[in-house]
């Protein structure tokens, strides 16, 4: 069934959350530390484990894939709401700043490539 | 007609279901006429999205961007933490695992590197700006890595309520920044196949600016991108006002 796979998402989602949020507290900061990347490490966890692949058939794939899906859809509308205004009209140190940090990060980001073991699997 | 208006604006997540296939169509029309499909339609759609927030914000006068006119509302849940964080978690079906875990320990780095990098450029640019006390520095540093580390580091070092909006709007620029620039700067940055998304992940931090950056440059890779992007703040947020506010005060009191 559908809902068995949307509800496998969001059992790994909130499973995920509170780990990141009891993380946070562990290490006393005011923060979910990664939770839904454990919450998406749980995911490939339970859909890779050979016991949940009966529960894993094509139509509860498909609650997964459907969200999957949405992805886009859901990042426009994030951007839709996001507070240009503020950033835009605050002054010039808050656009160096956070221009400066962009493009530091990007030029990284060959560099750190370079150091790590090569991928042959291009996408 | 006003009925309409306000059946739509009763039916707020359906309604922003329907804008945001609009907003998708008329940008996949755009990329495939106007630009011939050298940009992808969704990161036409994003940078759409941003200037309808701009819009929205201005006449408004609210924070949410679009999502604060009555009649675009559901873009606000639609869009939210929480059904954005609910993709995120889907897109990781079907990932590779064999290449989350040979990129482990770079993943890592890339995000401690990250931190410290964005941090270390937004206080030098606060000091150029003529900030000289570690508490403003470090908090507009912390803006820099992103716009909740600013705010939870600058509350926590006790910094003015001036400083803590300019450390959210500084990691508002770095969110919108990347959104619209890593579409344009993949190619030349390598960012093309799943270690260097993990990598690009860990060094941006910024969950929204990943999540809509990967999504406007090739899907695929938005899994490992927003794995590593998912420890940034929290690292932040316990690097930040702790081991970097100290590094600030110790080189203060150097020069």
């Amino acid at each position: 069934m559908v809902v068995y796979g949307v509800g496998l998402l969001a059992a790994c989602m909130l499973v995920g959350v509170i780990l990141g949020d009891l993380l946070g507290q562990l290490i006393g900061v005011q923060a979910n530390v990664g939770g839904v990347g454990i919450a998406m490490l749980l995911l490939i966890w339970a859909t890779n484990a050979s016991r949940l692949t009966l529960l894993l058939a094509p139509p509860t794939s498909t609650g997964i894939t459907f969200w999957s899906a949405m992805y886009i859809p859901i990042v426009i509308a994030m951007a839709a709401k996001q507070n240009v205004v503020a950033a835009v009209s605050s002054g010039w140190l808050a656009l160096v700043a956070g221009v400066a940090a962009v493009v530091v990060s990007f030029a990284m980001i060959p560099l750190l490539s370079r150091l790590g073991p090569r991928s042959q699997d291009q996408l | 007609m006003s009925t309409a208006v306000t059946l739509l604006e009763q039916n707020a997540l359906i309604t922003a279901f329907m804008i945001v296939a609009l907003l998708l169509a008329a940008s996949n029309w755009i990329a495939a006429r106007i630009f011939q499909g050298q940009i992808h339609g969704s990161a036409i759609a994003i940078t759409l999205g941003l200037l309808l927030a701009y819009w929205g914000g201005w006449s408004s006068g609210g924070s949410n961007g679009l999502a604060d006119v009555s009649f675009f509302s559901g873009l606000g849940i639609l869009g939210g933490a929480m059904f954005r964080d609910f993709a995120i978690v889907a897109t990781a079906f079907g990932a590779d695992l064999d290449a989350l875990k040979r990129a482990g320990w770079v993943g890592v780095m890339s995000v401690v590197l990250g931190v410290v990098l964005s941090f270390l450029v937004g206080a030098v640019v606060a000091v150029v700006f003529g900030f000289s006390d570690a508490v403003s520095i470090s908090t507009i540093g912390a803006g820099a890595a992103t716009y909740i580390v600013g705010p939870v580091t600058g509350t926590a070092l006790g910094a003015s309520s001036g400083v803590i909006a300019l450390s959210v709007a500084a990691g508002l620029v770095k969110a919108i920044l990347v959104m619209v620039a890593t579409p344009l700067v993949a190619k030349r940055i390598g960012l093309d196949n799943p270690q260097s998304a993990l990598i690009y992940g860990g060094l941006m931090g910024t969950t929204s600016g990943v999540a809509a950056g990967l999504a406007a440059t090739d899907p695929k890779l938005v899994p490992y991108g927003a794995m590593t992007a998912t420890f940034y703040t929290g690292v932040g947020c316990l690097l930040a006002p702790s081991l970097l506010y100290l590094l600030v005060l110790s080189l203060q009191r150097l020069f």
